[in-house]
């Protein structure tokens, strides 16, 4: 059984700097992906506030741009969801595909994903009207009247976007004012299609084959209304991806990745984290990115430090 | 883009659709959306490995939108599963290969 340096376990900002520091300190790491390949950037369109690129650049164009660089210093890639890892055991073990890949470091930037009402409706109306990626399905929405739900950076940033196919966009948050930058609130306060309605939360999504309406709670009222909407945009926040951890490294009690103050190192010698999947207060590529410097950089030395021992 | 793979309009949908003697995939795509990117290569692979016995097909909503409001789509990727001029199977959202497999395998035979 022969065990690699690196593996590193997921490809947004974060995995991919990993990957390419890692590549080129000769590491040859292995990144395993995810079906969900890219990150969250996948599901946005321009970013404007990534350093060198002045005129902004498409978030899927970014991510290939990331992972040529990483592909350019011997960086390997498999396209697939981590089943299972063990990292009691030496080297740790990782499986993938059906089978078993062994490291002496990890480097886990899986990443939040987007959260969900959790409503039953949702679920069955998903494509039908309710959207988890409003880049990709605004489009459908031209001429239509439509929610998008939450009041942080991306739901108003959704809601702007989406005003340029909707007719008239409802932005539901649950408290009387946005948490967003105040340059994107300032943009959606200005715009004629952007309608607010707060104070509310999403009770149910109505409608048969499709999205017909919301209901709407009032939670200062307990009023029930119903808004009708073709469509149904969620953006109420994320959750980091670490039920694969959980019971294997410290995680704290919304399941973000613990690691130690000023570093990427996790409960787990040798396991490093990076990114979105530890960070509750950032959360940006560019953040990212950094982080995913660090983990590479704690990682080269933590095998440097094994080689070190193994030869004295 | 691979010969395995045929490219769809509005005005060529019902003739190669209806003409095609194996299950037809028809992936609803854009240039905008991410997901649709990370399908491309695993559609172009299945096309390859399964030829003859599945034909996947793109068509571009944002050049042909008939065909995509004709069958409401409202979400990319949309994959439809056409078979016998019926939709057998919708599947919505990108998805790997493993998975993709899985849920075309009764048409693969």
């Amino acid at each position: 059984m022969s065990a690699r340096e690196v593996i590193i376990i997921g490809s947004g900002p974060a995995g991919l700097t990993a990957a390419i520091y890692t590549a080129r300190a000769n590491l040859a790491p292995l990144v395993i992906e995810g079906l969900q390949a890219g990150g969250q950037l996948m599901l946005t369109t321009d970013v404007e506030n990534f350093p060198g690129f002045p005129d902004g650049i498409l978030g899927p164009d970014l991510m290939s741009k990331f992972r040529e660089q990483a592909e350019r210093f011997g960086a390997e890639f498999v396209t697939a969801d981590v089943a299972e890892i063990d990292f009691a055991a030496s080297p740790k073990r990782v499986r993938v595909n059906g089978h078993d890949e062994f490291a002496r470091t990890v480097i886990i930037s899986t990443g939040a994903q987007a959260r969900m009402l959790g409503l039953p409706n949702e679920q069955k109306l998903l494509g039908h009207g309710v959207s988890t990626c409003a880049t990709c399905d605004g489009f459908f929405f031209r001429g239509h009247n439509i929610a998008v739900i939450g009041g942080g950076d991306s739901a108003v940033e959704e809601a702007t976007f989406l005003t340029r196919f909707a007719d008239k966009v409802t932005l539901v948050h649950r408290r009387k004012e946005l948490r967003a930058s105040k340059i994107m609130q300032d943009r959606a306060f200005a715009n004629p299609k952007i309608d607010f309605r707060w104070n509310s939360v999403v009770t149910d999504v109505l409608g048969e084959g499709r999205v017909e309406a919301v209901q709407l709670r009032d939670v200062e009222t307990g009023a029930d209304t119903e808004l009708p909407v073709t469509g149904l945009f969620v953006a109420i926040g994320h959750d980091p991806i670490t039920k694969l951890f959980v019971g294997q490294i410290d995680l704290d009690d919304e399941g973000y990745i613990v690691t130690r103050s000023g570093t990427t190192a996790t409960s787990v010698p040798g396991v490093f984290a990076a990114g979105d999947v530890q960070d509750r207060v950032y959360r940006q590529a560019i953040t990212a990115a950094g982080t995913g410097c660090m983990a590479a950089l704690e990682a080269e030395r933590y095998i440097e430090h094994l080689n070190h021992a193994a030869v004295s | 883009m691979s010969d395995a793979i045929v490219t769809l309009t509005d005005a060529t949908f019902d003739e190669s659709v209806g003409a095609a003697d194996t299950p037809v995939v028809v992936d609803f795509w854009a240039e905008w959306c991410g997901p649709c990117k990370m399908i491309a290569p695993v559609l172009e692979d299945i096309a390859k490995e399964h030829a003859g016995r599945i034909q996947i097909a793109k068509l571009n909503v944002d050049d042909n939108p008939n065909v995509a409001r004709r069958y409401e789509v409202m979400s990319i990727p949309t994959l439809l599963v056409i078979k016998d001029g019926e939709v057998k199977k919708r599947l919505v959202g990108a998805k790997g290969k493993p998975q993709l497999l899985e849920e075309l395998a009764e048409f693969i035979g």
